[in-house]
């Protein structure tokens, strides 16, 4: 079953780009994705730039409305996301623990709705 | 034959439900099967007599009634049910041996993390307890619809966000254990205390508690954590008798009348708690079972070990290094070694912010600074833990602490 792990940072904690822990990150990071691949895990996955660069989009009665920023100005942003083949939640769950930025943020665990 | 069927129905259903879960995959068509089976049952049993092997062919008639559901079941019913028809045409037997203990399984799903608190106490409830939906939400003083929207949406994530029906592995064990417990010491509590203003014991609950405490332990043998839980509820349970006076007032362990504590809870407890300690590492219920123990061994309020108990406070909070470990720590110190000693830790600012609003740190300040004979502080306390809960029983308890403040001589120990 496909899950979507999605990474919330927040940036009270978060290390800030440049940094020795922002570095130490980007290798954590790349183990993780490596222990994916070897324990035979199917995903993708992508960072995000911060929210600063985003734009949402809303339709209303036909008027498209566009503002700067994310959907939602919330302490913690979403700032990536795994899509990984798990056999149960349990997995899934031990996997989210994983993610480097669980120290830092939050990873929301749910499942893809297969069509 | 009513009571024979009774007694199967006592003995074995909760074994037959954990089984069929695990054959048909999910809660709801075999919680519909079994029910059509025992329909079945109690329809031809006294004609052929109850069989050798009840719980045995309550499974195999069920399996065989799931199949006649998803078959009258519509198309696209069937194709959400894929996964379910697979697993029911493997081969499982003559259902004559005995039926695989699959109860385990059924409680650590019940009690997954990913559900909330209330959820997991619902679906164990219903699923291992046995209980109706009616008698769980009057147990929880919550009306039964909004009882049975909690079991369905339980069910419905089990189902759609994939959690496994297994027992969990060895390196989740510890966590997913005390989860379960918790549940259990929850019901525990529930059925000790209602939530709301009378003081009554509701009996059926504490019992039910303890019979699956009683399970994991039968099924767990090598775990001293379900051990410790179940000493624990047997010392409280221990306690019914004095724990509130006639009016239903909670009496302190301190006042209580120790001579109607029942010899018998407490001698099954620290034979539960001996079976427990034996077993290494000693774990937070081992801990709390261990205070707990303490208490009941001393024939007087004077005569406690406080000093253990603060040591063993020590060691709990390595496990639950929470504020109100801290605060029931604060106590013991406030007994074992001064109530100045025990205030000084309780006014931590810290633990202040972080009991802010829970009755009972205002009620354990207010209780230190009569110890300590100042009075009006004392009083103010109280009545700011008199706003922060509802409990009448509770209200009358702090009333008459506050009756006692004004008359000085009349009062409870200093």
């Amino acid at each position: 079953m496909r899950y979507m792990l999605i990474i919330h940072n927040d940036p009270e904690l978060h290390p800030t780009p440049g940094s020795p822990d922002w570095d130490q990150l980007m290798v954590d990071y790349a183990e993780f994705s490596k222990q994916l691949v070897e324990r035979g895990h199917a995903f993708t996955g992508d960072p995000l730039n911060d929210p600063s660069t985003a734009t949402t989009v809303r339709v209303r009665d036909g008027q498209t409305l566009t503002t700067d920023g994310p959907f939602a100005e919330t302490k913690e942003w979403m700032s990536g996301y795994y899509v990984v083949d798990f056999d149960s939640l349990d997995h899934a769950l031990k996997a989210a623990a994983m993610v480097p930025s669980a120290k830092f943020g939050s990873v929301e665990v749910r499942p893809v709705a297969e069509m | 034959m009513e009571a024979a069927l009774e007694a199967v129905y006592r003995a074995d259903r909760d074994r037959v439900l954990a089984r069929l879960i695990g054959i048909l995959g999910e809660f709801d068509l075999a919680e519909e099967a079994l029910q059509d089976a025992w329909v079945a049952a109690v329809s031809s049993w006294p004609t052929t007599g109850v069989p050798d092997n009840p719980g045995g062919w309550l499974v195999t008639t069920a399996r065989r009634k799931a199949v006649d559901r998803l078959r009258s079941a519509s198309a696209s019913a069937r194709r959400q049910r894929a996964w379910g028809e697979l697993a029911i045409t493997w081969d499982l037997g003559d259902g004559s041996g005995p039926i695989p203990d699959d109860r385990l399984s059924l409680i650590f799903t019940c009690c997954h993390p990913a559900l909330s608190l209330e959820a997991q106490v619902a679906l164990t409830l219903r699923s291992l307890g046995g209980l109706s939906t009616e008698e769980v939400a009057k147990a929880f003083l919550i009306s039964e619809t909004a009882l049975a929207q909690r079991v369905v949406r339980a069910k419905g994530k089990i189902r759609q966000a994939g959690i496994a029906y297994r027992v969990p592995s060895s390196a989740e064990l510890p966590g997913r254990l005390g989860a379960v417990l918790a549940v259990l010491y929850l019901v525990f509590n529930a059925g000790y205390l209602p939530p709301s203003g009378a003081a009554l014991v509701n009996v059926d609950l504490c019992a039910e508690a303890l019979r699956l405490c009683q399970v994991v332990i039968t099924l767990m043998p090598d775990q001293s954590e379900p051990l410790a839980l179940a000493a624990m509820m047997r010392f409280q349970h221990a306690r019914r008798e004095a724990r509130v006076d006639a009016e239903g007032v909670p009496v302190t362990l301190e006042e209580q009348d120790r001579r109607r504590w029942d010899g018998a809870e407490v001698a099954a407890g620290l034979e539960l708690l001996d079976r427990a300690r034996a077993m290494e590492p000693v774990g937070p219920y081992g801990l709390k079972a261990s205070i707990a123990a303490l208490h009941v061994a001393a024939p007087r309020p004077d005569l406690t070990d406080w000093a253990a108990i603060v040591a063993l406070y020590d060691r709990l909070l390595a496990w639950e290094p929470t504020a109100v470990v801290r605060l029931n720590r604060a106590v013991a110190v406030a007994m074992a070694v001064s109530p100045a000693d025990g205030l000084a830790l309780v006014d931590d600012p810290v633990l202040a912010r972080e009991l802010d609003g829970y009755h009972l740190y205002a009620a354990t300040r207010a209780d230190l600074l009569r110890r300590l004979g100042r009075v009006g502080e004392a009083a103010a306390s109280y009545r700011v833990a008199r706003g922060q809960t509802n409990n009448r029983a509770e209200h009358k308890f702090i009333d008459r602490r506050l009756r006692q403040l004004e008359e000085p001589t009349a009062g409870p120990p200093g």
